[in-house]
């Protein structure tokens, strides 16, 4: 069972520091006295609170609905009552709050009745809109609604399924832990996977550091009735990179701006067919994760934890000590800074780092780029990070753009192997919001122009129409007054004198339109005049929308 | 603080400290077959350029120590020294390391920011403005009837009050300016090769320094601190160059291996040609870069004004590095090849 791998350009190797967490045994962590849910913890659309205040909920209960397509279910990781529905501070860098549900916990932790699904008899479509009501979404860290990605569409047949237990950023242990321990679960979900995605060749990358994790998942590979390759991949970072993994595991590239999809592969993690498996064969909503929590504790380990659990608690848990500096959510590669060692667990969840001097010393002043190209060397997206760089600082944003800036996934290579310690990847994650936030404020303006433009085009139009109308009726007047013989003697002076006559009247006609009147009982030459105006105003209305609507945003 | 959290222990002082390790090999051989002079010419380069960073740092409000500290001016100075004629005039020396440092690397920008290779521009400064004391090389020990002491070299580094007759006595053409020389006066390639100053493939001593550095660049590659394409692009440019040439008629062009086995070529290509800052940076630029530079120093021996053509050759493509870098953005991952298409310059 030998595969032909190929690889990818660059890559680094930071030490592993696998060893630390991945050989306790697995607890779940102690129910903690208050969840702490928020309710946008995937991309796409927030969920939308079903809960009150002062409202008693079931460990599984749906708390918060998915909203729209993109969106995932939230659930009461433990029963309580619902304390608090309001911002408070989640785990993102900004520091802002977000919208959470807080649940008080009882104890008790019962659950909501669930049943299994039998996915084999419904529908994709019903199949999919339960998994996005059991709040699935992925674990690998991009939590991205499941739902969505299973749903293949109908041309996009997706005949290579991939699972991703690559884990290649340092510290984290959690994948490894969990194909250590429940293989057949992962593979259950697999199966599910399989199904929906309608895969003929499924892969499950796992990297040659993790022989257990290899061992476990090929023994359990070999009791399925159907085919599952197991493919121990070089370790090294970021190898367990979607885009990466499809190229050594395939040869294939993800076009630049495109899906996996459209070169008909998608790829899961783990952790998601594991709690695709729970939530198919047991019904329960994604409520609970493996979470890493490593770095300066006293016992490195994974444990269960309910979403929702503040950090500090695993921390302590996990014993922590003196001299802490900080806490990541993620590995030291691409983690984030937590403001506040309070936030919650949420589903993206996989590490909880904790930081101090010795294991993550400050990072030294940054000097000049002196052009060495390593970073060109590391970076997995074949870019030129050094121009990159250049172009990010100058504010050349343009220029950024066509040397590919959005094909950088953001691994911190760069940075890692950069002797002049530049954080680079700060730079282009700056370039890149740069870019949204003028391609968002064009758009505005774009809009505002259009639409200022379509005014000005209404109303010149609208005096045009005035003046020939006025000019019509005069000529209209003039014949009139040419055809009555008593008014043929002055005409010219008849003329204007019917003209002030007819305005005068006209005047009085528009004083008394200003009285609220009967619309039934009008004249029919004046009905038909507000008929026109109508049909003239629907006219218009088109027009105005017409330019606009192929601005939709994507 | 933003991720990613852990670095490789490099360090541009690390990298600057490999380069002045590699060049070890190469001063060591020069003490050994031409004498102690060229330890004079170093430390007087190094002291000027430190001199010099300091007071421009500190002129341009910028911190002295950690740019005193990366060794950066340091390579110039030691560079520039092992290009310059071993008895060169004191004032010779200090006034190419200062143009080095002063205008080639501050006043365009310092650190990262110069387009040209600061030691090859004090020494096209030096060669242009004072060919006469450019030539001062003190020839290889083996031919020298009364090799000089240190102190001996101090004093006509610093003194210049050597009497012309011993001054004539210890100093050389070198190799190359022997062949332009016989070349001029209408002899043929095989004829000046029968100079005492020849040797195997170079000239006596010279072809042993030439291996010397070539030791010192293969550890530097060893170690990924250089890449491989521009040394070898820049060796295969001489070397096809010159082959072509002497193919044709091997009486009026120097044999390729005597054009490879100058030390000026071994230092340059794998210590100066190599200058990340002021090289071509994508893989296939980087073969472009070393080719031409290569070319151009066959180019510039066989039909310029100037025995050796390894600084302005590798100067004339220091110009070129923007056009070259954009013409050759390899493809990114994911991104369809580009066909004939304009790159984004």
């Amino acid at each position: 069972m030998s595969r032909t791998l190929f690889s990818f350009k660059g890559g680094v190797h930071p030490p592993g520091h696998k060893a630390e967490s991945n050989t306790r045994p697995v607890h779940a962590a102690p129910l903690p006295k208050k969840l702490v849910i928020p309710l946008r913890q995937h991309i796409g659309t927030p969920a939308k609170p079903v809960v009150e205040v002062g409202e008693r909920v079931l460990k599984g209960q749906l708390i918060g609905a998915a909203d729209g397509y993109i969106s995932a279910a939230v659930h009461a990781s433990s029963s309580g009552v619902v304390s608090a529905i309001g911002p408070a501070v989640v785990p993102h860098a900004s520091g802002l709050p977000d919208e959470c549900i807080t649940i008080e916990t009882d104890g008790r932790d019962e659950w909501i009745a669930h049943a299994p699904l039998d996915y084999r008899t419904m529908t994709p479509a019903d199949l999919r809109l339960r998994l996005r009501d059991l709040g699935l979404a992925g674990l690998g860290g991009a939590v991205f609604p499941s739902a969505v990605k299973l749903d293949p569409g109908a041309t996009h047949p997706c005949p290579t399924l991939i699972v991703n237990g690559g884990e290649c950023e340092p510290w984290i242990t959690c994948d490894d832990v969990l194909m250590r321990t429940h293989a057949d679960d992962i593979l259950q979900g697999v199966a599910v996977m399989r199904h929906l995605l309608g895969s003929t060749e499924i892969l499950v990358g796992i990297e040659d550091n993790k022989p257990e994790a290899l061992d476990s998942m090929r023994s359990a590979a070999a009791k399925l009735d159907f085919a599952v390759e197991v493919v121990a991949v070089p370790a090294i970072y970021p190898g367990g990179g979607a885009k990466q993994l499809i190229e050594t595991l395939t040869g294939k590239q993800v076009p630049s701006g495109k899906l996996s999809t459209d070169i008909g592969i998608q790829v899961f993690n783990v952790g998601t067919a594991h709690a695709l498996a729970r939530a198919v064969h047991h019904g329960e909503p994604l409520i609970s994760r493996l979470v890493t929590v490593t770095g300066h504790v006293l016992r490195p380990q994974n444990v269960e934890v309910l979403i929702g659990t503040p950090m500090h608690a695993l921390i302590t848990l996990a014993g922590d000590r003196e001299g802490t500096t900080g806490v990541l959510m993620g590995g030291p590669m691409m983690g984030m800074p937590m403001p506040d060692p309070e936030v919650p667990v949420v589903k993206a969840t996989n590490c909880i780092l904790v930081q101090s001097n010795e294991l993550f010393p400050p990072l030294p002043k940054a000097l000049p780029c002196i052009r060495c190209t390593r970073c060109a060397d590391a970076c997995p997206a074949v870019l030129q990070p050094q121009e990159l760089f250049r172009f990010a600082k100058a504010g050349d944003f343009g220029r950024a753009q066509e040397y590919s800036l959005f094909d950088c996934i953001e691994c911190g290579c760069c940075s890692y192997v950069c002797p002049s310690h530049i954080p680079l990847v700060d730079f282009y994650r700056y370039a890149k919001s740069e870019i949204w936030a003028r391609e968002k404020e064009k758009r505005a303006s774009d809009l505002a122009r259009e639409r200022h433009e379509f005014r000005q085009f209404r109303l010149e139009r609208e005096k045009k129409e005035k003046a020939e109308k006025l000019a019509a009726k005069a000529q209209a007047k003039r014949a009139e007054l040419a055809a009555d013989p008593s008014a043929s003697g002055a005409p010219d002076a008849d003329a204007k004198k019917a003209l002030i006559a007819a305005a005068l009247a006209r005047a009085q006609a528009k004083k008394a339109g200003v009285e609220p009147k009967n619309v039934d009982h009008l004249p029919p030459d004046k009905q038909h005049e507000i008929e026109e105006i109508e049909a003239r105003r629907a006219k218009i209305r088109a027009l105005a929308r017409q330019p606009l609507e192929p601005e939709e945003n994507p | 603080m933003p991720a990613p959290f852990v670095l490789d222990r490099s360090s541009v002082t690390q990298v600057m400290a490999w380069v002045l390790a590699a060049l070890l090999p190469g001063i060591a051989a020069s003490v050994w077959l031409f004498g102690p002079g060229i330890l004079i010419t170093l430390s007087l380069a190094t002291a000027t350029a430190l001199a010099a960073e300091a007071a421009m740092l500190k002129a341009r409000g910028y911190p002295a120590k950690p740019f005193l500290t990366d060794l950066s001016a340091i390579v110039t100075a030691w560079l520039l020294a092992l290009s310059l004629p071993t008895l060169a005039p004191w004032w010779l020396i200090v006034t190419g390391t200062l143009f080095a440092i002063v205008v080639a690397k501050h006043l365009y920008g310092g650190l990262g920011q110069n387009i040209f290779n600061p030691a090859m521009v004090g020494y096209a400064v030096l060669i242009v403005s004072f060919p006469v004391q450019m030539t001062q090389w003190a020839g290889p020990l083996s031919l020298t009837a009364t090799p000089l002491t240190l102190a001996q070299s101090a004093s006509v580094i610093f003194g210049g009050d050597l009497p012309k007759a011993m001054l004539d006595a210890v100093t050389m053409a070198t190799p190359l300016d022997a062949l332009r020389t016989g070349l001029l006066q209408q002899y043929t390639v095989d004829e000046i090769m029968t100079q005492p100053i020849f040797g195997h493939y170079g000239g006596i001593g010279f072809e042993w320094l030439a291996g010397a550095f070539l030791l010192g660049g293969l550890a530097l590659w060893a170690l990924r601190i250089i890449s491989w394409q521009v040394p070898l692009a820049f060796l295969a440019g001489i070397w096809l160059a010159a082959g072509f040439l002497h193919f044709f008629d091997a009486g009026r062009f120097g044999a390729p291996w005597f054009h490879l086995f100058a030390p000026s070529v071994m230092l340059g290509a794998f210590f100066i040609a190599t200058d990340p800052v002021s090289g071509a940076t994508t893989p296939r630029g980087k073969l472009i870069f070393g080719f031409g530079a290569g070319l151009l120093t066959i180019v510039i021996r066989t039909w310029g004004g100037y025995p050796d053509g390894v600084a302005f050759a590798i100067l004339l493509m220091n110009l070129a590095v923007p056009l070259i870098d954009a013409w050759t953005q390899p493809r990114v991952y994911g991104v369809a090849p580009r066909r004939g298409k304009e790159p984004p310059a």
